[in-house]
C-alpha cells in the first residue's frame, strides 16, 4: 500500500514558566493508505500532543519546533495554522475525535447544525443535500431513527452515542485518514467494544486509515496493524503488532507487557510493576529517559544520549543500547 | 488554557516541591497596582496604629478665634476645620475609625456568617432551607438602609461607633453565608470529605476541620473586598450622620463638614474624599491580587 | 481477630438502595433510580471478592451501602454477625475503624490542606487509637513504611506526590486502625498503566502479610478484577447476575452477560485475539430508573426468549459456588 502521511522528526515543546516542556521530541513515523496504527503510551508521554501538532491545532505556551509532515506530497506545517490550506486539510482530509464526547460537541447546537457545518463548508453541499447525508450518517454510524434524532442536541444522546456522531462527523467528508485520540477512554467496555467494532467498520467502507492513539495495549491488539510505542515524547520501539506483542525488544514495551493483568492469564500470576515514575518532562537529561527505570541497562547507556531507532528485521525498529533478545526469550506475559 | 496543556502532558506525575509561599509571592508582585495597593493598605495600617505619635495636633482639641477654616500652610498642612482643627490629624485618626469599623464587622459577621453557610451547605435539607431562606430575607435589604434602620433602633443601647458596626455586621452576614454555603456545596462533593465520613469522623470534625480550610482561600478574598466596601459603607453612615459620635474623627462625617465649604476651603473635603477612594481601591486591587495568587488551579504549578 | 478462617465477614443480605428523584419545590417523589435492587453475597475472611460491571450497575452503591455511607432502603448488612443496616450513626462511627474505603482518584481524595502524615494518622485520632503524641507518631511512620512511601515525606502536601504515591497515602490511611474490611473502589483506574501493577501487588502483599484482611475489590476492568480477586461477582443494572470463582470466569461464564463482557475486553496479545468470539451487545445500557420488566438484560440479549421478560430469574447455585442468575442456562 502506498504511504499516505510521513512525519519526520517532528518536535513540539512547550514553553513553561518552569522551563521547556519537549512532549514530542523528534518523532518520525508513517501510516499507509487503509493501515490502521495504534499510537501507545501513558499520560504525558506526547502521543496526543504528536497528533495535534499533525493538525496544527497547538496553541500557546505549545509550539511546533521542527520537522515535516508530508501528507499528498506537501509539508504541512510549511502551511500557516490558521492558513487556509490548513483548514482545508483538517476535517477534509484529516479528522479527529477525541476522547470527551461531553465537550467536543457544542451544546448549544443540535446535532444537525453541527454535521452539515462541514459538508455545506468542505463539500460546498446545499442545506437540503447536507441535511439527507448527515441523517445517512447516522444511521450508518448505528444511531437508531436517525432521521427523527438529528434535531436533538448533545445532551439528548448518551455518552456512546455522542461518540457514534462524533464518528459521523468524522466521516462526513471522507477523509484520508482519521485520528482517533483514545475514542473510548470515557465509555463502558460494552460500549467500547461496539465503537471499535463500528470504526473498523467505517475504516474499510470508507478506505481510509485510521490512528488510535490509546494507553490500553488490548485496544490496539485487537485492531491496529502496527504499533509505535511511546515514552516521554519519543518513540522507542516500533512494529507490526505480532512483533510488539510476540517479541518485545524495548524494555519499556517488555515492562508495559509484564505489568498489565490479562484476562486469560493463569491463576497466581505475579505482575511485574515498572519500578519509579514516568519523568518529568522540564529539563531532561541527553540520556535515555527510560534509563531510570530500566532493567536492562547497560553502560553505554549512562555515556550516551538517547539511543537512535535501530533496524531489527523487517519494519520492527527499537531505541534502545541493550541486547534485550536473550532475556525476551521467555513468553512476556501469561 | 495552561492547565488544560500542563494536563495534557502531565508534567506534574512526577513530583517536584514548589514552595507554595513562593509561587504565592511571585504571582501577587506581578501586578504592579497590586503592590501600590498593598502599599497604600500598609500606610493605613500605620497611621491607624500610631496615630497618636503621627498626627502633629490633637484631632479633638478646638483653635482659638482666629484659626478656623485656615487654608494650608506650613503650620497646617492640609489647613484647619470650622471649629479650627488640624485636618491631617483628624484625617490620620479617621484611618482608625475606618479600619476599626472594617476590621471588627467583617470579624464579627463572619464568625456568625461562615458556620451558618457551612451548616446550612453541609447538611441540607430543612437546616439549608431555614438558615438560606433567612439570608435572602436579610439580603433583601439594601446594606445602607438596613444600616440605618438598625442604627435607629439600637442607638438608644450603643455608643455612635458600635451602632455603625453592629449595623454592617448584620447587613453583610448574608454575604458570608452566601458565599460559604456556595463553598460547601462544592468542596462537600470532593471525595476526600466522604474519606471522612468512611473513617467515622463527626460533623463537627468534617465542617470545621476540613471543610473549612479548603474554603478559606476563597473567603480571604472575600473579607479583603468586604473591608473596602464596609469602609466606604461607613462613610456613608457618617456622611449620613450616623457613626461615631462628635467630635470623633471619621472620613465620611468629614466629607460631611467640609462638603459646606466646598468652594473656599476645597481640602477640608478633598482629602477625606481621596483617602476614602483609595483605602477602598486599595482593598479592592489587593483582593484581586489574592484571588489570583490563591487561585488552586495553579497550585504545584511553576 | 477471630482465629476460625473460613468464617463470613461480611455478609449482605438483598440489599436495596433505591433514591427518590424529587419534582417540584414539594420535593414530591415521582420515582425510584433503583442503584442497588436486590444484591446478595456473602465475604469470607482473608479472601478477596471482585464486585464488575459498567457505570451505573450500582457497584460503588453496594460498597458505600455496606459502609452505610448511604442509608440501604431495605436488606441486612451483616458485619462480624451484627446487622449494621440500621445502627444508629453513633454506634456506626465506632464500626467505621473496623472498615475502610479506598477511593478510586488519588487527586480528589486526600485533603489538599492536610499533610501527608496528618491524613494517614486522622482515623488515628477519630477513634483514640494511639496513647500518646509519639506512639502516634510511630504508628504513622510505620504505615508509611508498610505502603512503602518513604517516611521522611510525612509533612509533604498531597499535591507534592505523583499520582500512585497518592494512591498509596489513600491505602495507607485505609489500613491505620487496622481494619479487617478495606472497600475498594476503582482504586486503581486513574492511575497510568506503569503504576497500576505497582498499587495491585502492594494490595495483594498487604493481604498476605496482614492477616484476615478482607477486601471487596469494586472495578469496571475485568483483568484486574479476576488478576486480584478469589472470586467475582458481576453486577448488570443493580443487581447480580453471576458469582463464581476467578478461575471459571474466564473459562466457563454462564450468564449471556458475562459472556459478552468479556469478550468485550481485549487482550494484549494478538495471537489470542485472533481466534476470539467477539459478542458485540445491541444498544446500551437501560437507565435504572425505567428498568426492563423481567430480567433487565433480556433486550440486549441474545439468547433471550420471550419468558425473559416475565419472570426476574433468581441467583441460584450451579455447584461449586458458582451461582448465575439466568433462565436459560
Amino acid at each position: 500500500m502506498a504511504e499516505l502521511l510521513k512525519v519526520e522528526n517532528l518536535k513540539t515543546q512547550f514553553n513553561t514558566e518552569g522551563g521547556v516542556v519537549k512532549a514530542v521530541d523528534g518523532i518520525s513515523y508513517h501510516i499507509d493508505e487503509q493501515e490502521i496504527i495504534g499510537l501507545v503510551g501513558e499520560s504525558g508521554c506526547g502521543k496526543s500532543v504528536s497528533q495535534l501538532s499533525v493538525m496544527q491545532l497547538i496553541s500557546t505556551p505549545g509550539e511546533i519546533v521542527g520537522g515535516e509532515v508530508i501528507f499528498e506530497g506537501q509539508d504541512l506545517l510549511k502551511y500557516k495554522a490558521h492558513g487556509s490550506e490548513m483548514r482545508s486539510i483538517r476535517g477534509a482530509k484529516i479528522a479527529i475525535i477525541f476522547q470527551e464526547p461531553m465537550t467536543s460537541l457544542n451544546p448549544v447546537l443540535t446535532i444537525n447544525q453541527q454535521l452539515t457545518e462541514m459538508l455545506e463548508l468542505h463539500l460546498k453541499m446545499s442545506k437540503k443535500a447536507a441535511r439527507e447525508r448527515a441523517i445517512e450518517l447516522l444511521s450508518m454510524v448505528g444511531i437508531p431513527s436517525a432521521k427523527s434524532r438529528i434535531d436533538d442536541y448533545p445532551h439528548q444522546f448518551s455518552g456512546g452515542m455522542r461518540q457514534r456522531v462524533m464518528i459521523a462527523m468524522a466521516l462526513s467528508c471522507s477523509p484520508k485518514i482519521i485520528i482517533a485520540d483514545e475514542p473510548t477512554t470515557a465509555v463502558d467496555v460494552t460500549t467500547q467494544a461496539q465503537l471499535l467494532e463500528l470504526m473498523k467498520d467505517m475504516v474499510e467502507r470508507f478506505k481510509t486509515s485510521l490512528v488510535i492513539v490509546t494507553h490500553n495495549l488490548g485496544v490496539v491488539a485487537r485492531y491496529a496493524q502496527r504499533i509505535y510505542i511511546m515514552y516521554a515524547g519519543r518513540i522507542v520501539e516500533e512494529g507490526t503488532t505480532k512483533d510488539i506483542f510476540g517479541k518485545p525488544r524495548h524494555p519499556y514495551t517488555i515492562g508495559l507487557l509484564k505489568c498489565i493483568p490479562r484476562l486469560d492469564e493463569e491463576e497466581g500470576r505475579k505482575l511485574v510493576p515498572i519500578e519509579g515514575l514516568p519523568p518529568n518532562l522540564i529539563n531532561m537529561p541527553p540520556t535515555c529517559a527510560f534509563l531510570p527505570r530500566c532493567s536492562y541497562k547497560v553502560g553505554r547507556c549512562f555515556q550516551e544520549s538517547w539511543p537512535p531507532l535501530k533496524h531489527l528485521h523487517g519494519q520492527h525498529y527499537i531505541s534502545c543500547y541493550a541486547n534485550t533478545e536473550e532475556r525476551t526469550s521467555e513468553p512476556a506475559a501469561r | 488554557m495552561v492547565e488544560k496543556h500542563t494536563s495534557d502532558i502531565g508534567f506534574s506525575e512526577a513530583p517536584v516541591r514548589v514552595s507554595e509561599w513562593r509561587r504565592f509571592r511571585r504571582v501577587f508582585f506581578e501586578r504592579k497596582l497590586v503592590t501600590f495597593g498593598l502599599g497604600v493598605l500598609v500606610l493605613l495600617v500605620i497611621a491607624a496604629f500610631f496615630a497618636p505619635l503621627l498626627a502633629p495636633y490633637d484631632p479633638y482639641e478646638l483653635g482659638d478665634a482666629g484659626e478656623s477654616l485656615l487654608q494650608p500652610s506650613g503650620e497646617h498642612l492640609m489647613g484647619t476645620d470650622i471649629l479650627g482643627r488640624d485636618t491631617l490629624s483628624r484625617l490620620i485618626y479617621g484611618a482608625r475609625t475606618a479600619l476599626m469599623v472594617g476590621f471588627i464587622s467583617v470579624t464579627v459577621a463572619g464568625i456568625i456568617g461562615i458556620p451558618l453557610g457551612i451548616i446550612a451547605g453541609y447538611f441540607g435539607g430543612v437546616l439549608n432551607m431555614v438558615i438560606m431562606r433567612a439570608m435572602d430575607a436579610l439580603m433583601c435589604f439594601p446594606m445602607l438602609l438596613l444600616a440605618l434602620f438598625l442604627a435607629a433602633v439600637l442607638k438608644e443601647y450603643f455608643s455612635g461607633i458600635w451602632v455603625v458596626i453592629i449595623a454592617l455586621s448584620v447587613a453583610i452576614i448574608p454575604g458570608y453565608a452566601r458565599v460559604t454555603h456556595g463553598l460547601t456545596l462544592s468542596i462537600k462533593e470532593n471525595d476526600y470529605i466522604m474519606a471522612q465520613r468512611a473513617m467515622g469522623s463527626s460533623n463537627s470534625r468534617v465542617m470545621f476541620r476540613h471543610i473549612l480550610p479548603n474554603a478559606f482561600p476563597p473567603l480571604i478574598v472575600l473579607v479583603t473586598m468586604q473591608l473596602g466596601a464596609l469602609i466606604l459603607a461607613e462613610a456613608g453612615l457618617s456622611f449620613l450622620g450616623i457613626g461615631i459620635d462628635p467630635p470623633g474623627a471619621a472620613w465620611g462625617a468629614m466629607v460631611w463638614d467640609g462638603y459646606r465649604y466646598l468652594a473656599n476651603n476645597p481640602v477640608l473635603w478633598l482629602a477625606p474624599g481621596i483617602a476614602i477612594a483609595l483605602v477602598v481601591f486599595a482593598f479592592n486591587i489587593v483582593g484581586d491580587g489574592l484571588r489570583d495568587a490563591l487561585d488552586p488551579r495553579l497550585r504545584g504549578l511553576l | 481477630m477471630s482465629p476460625q478462617q473460613d468464617d463470613a465477614i461480611l455478609d449482605v443480605k438483598d440489599l436495596k438502595m433505591y433514591f427518590p428523584v424529587t419534582r417540584g419545590i414539594l420535593r414530591r417523589k415521582v420515582a425510584d433510580v433503583k442503584a442497588v435492587d436486590g444484591v446478595t453475597f456473602t465475604l469470607k475472611r482473608g479472601e478477596t471478592l471482585g464486585l464488575v460491571g459498567e457505570s451505573g450497575c450500582g457497584k460503588t452503591t453496594t460498597g458505600r451501602c455496606v459502609l452505610r455511607l448511604y442509608q440501604p432502603t431495605a436488606g441486612q448488612i451483616l458485619f462480624e454477625g451484627e446487622d449494621i443496616s440500621s445502627l444508629s450513626e453513633s454506634k456506626m462511627r465506632h464500626i467505621r475503624s473496623n472498615m475502610a474505603l479506598i477511593f478510586q482518584d488519588p487527586y480528589s481524595s486526600l485533603d489538599p490542606r492536610q499533610s501527608a502524615g496528618s491524613i494517614v494518622g486522622e482515623p488515628l485520632k477519630i477513634h483514640n487509637w494511639v496513647g500518646s503524641q509519639s506512639e502516634y507518631k510511630d504508628r504513622v511512620e510505620q504505615l508509611f513504611r508498610l505502603v512503602s512511601l518513604d517516611p521522611s515525606m510525612i509533612d509533604r502536601f498531597p499535591h507534592e506526590f505523583s499520582g500512585g504515591q497518592r494512591q498509596r497515602i489513600g491505602v495507607a490511611r485505609a489500613l491505620a486502625c487496622e481494619p479487617s474490611l478495606i472497600i475498594c473502589d476503582e482504586p486503581i483506574s486513574a492511575l497510568d498503566v506503569s503504576i497500576q501493577a505497582q498499587i495491585i501487588n502492594l494490595l495483594e502483599e498487604l493481604q498476605e502479610g496482614i492477616k484476615g484482611l478482607t477486601y471487596l475489590f469494586i472495578a469496571h476492568d475485568l483483568s484486574v478484577v479476576r488478576h486480584i480477586s478469589d472470586r467475582v461477582a458481576v453486577m448488570y443494572l443493580g443487581r447480580i447476575v453471576e458469582i463464581t470463582k476467578s478461575r471459571t470466569l474466564y473459562e466457563n461464564p454462564l450468564h449471556p452477560y458475562t459472556k459478552a463482557l468479556l469478550s468485550a475486553v481485549p487482550i494484549a496479545d494478538p495471537f489470542v485475539e485472533e481466534k476470539r468470539e467477539r459478542i458485540i451487545l445491541k444498544g446500551e445500557v437501560p437507565t435504572p430508573l425505567n428498568p426492563p420488566s423481567g430480567c433487565s438484560f433480556h433486550p440486549r440479549c441474545f439468547m433471550a426468549v420471550p419468558e425473559c421478560s416475565q419472570v426476574i430469574p433468581p441467583l441460584r447455585n450451579v455447584g461449586d459456588g458458582h451461582q448465575v442468575a439466568c433462565i436459560r442456562v
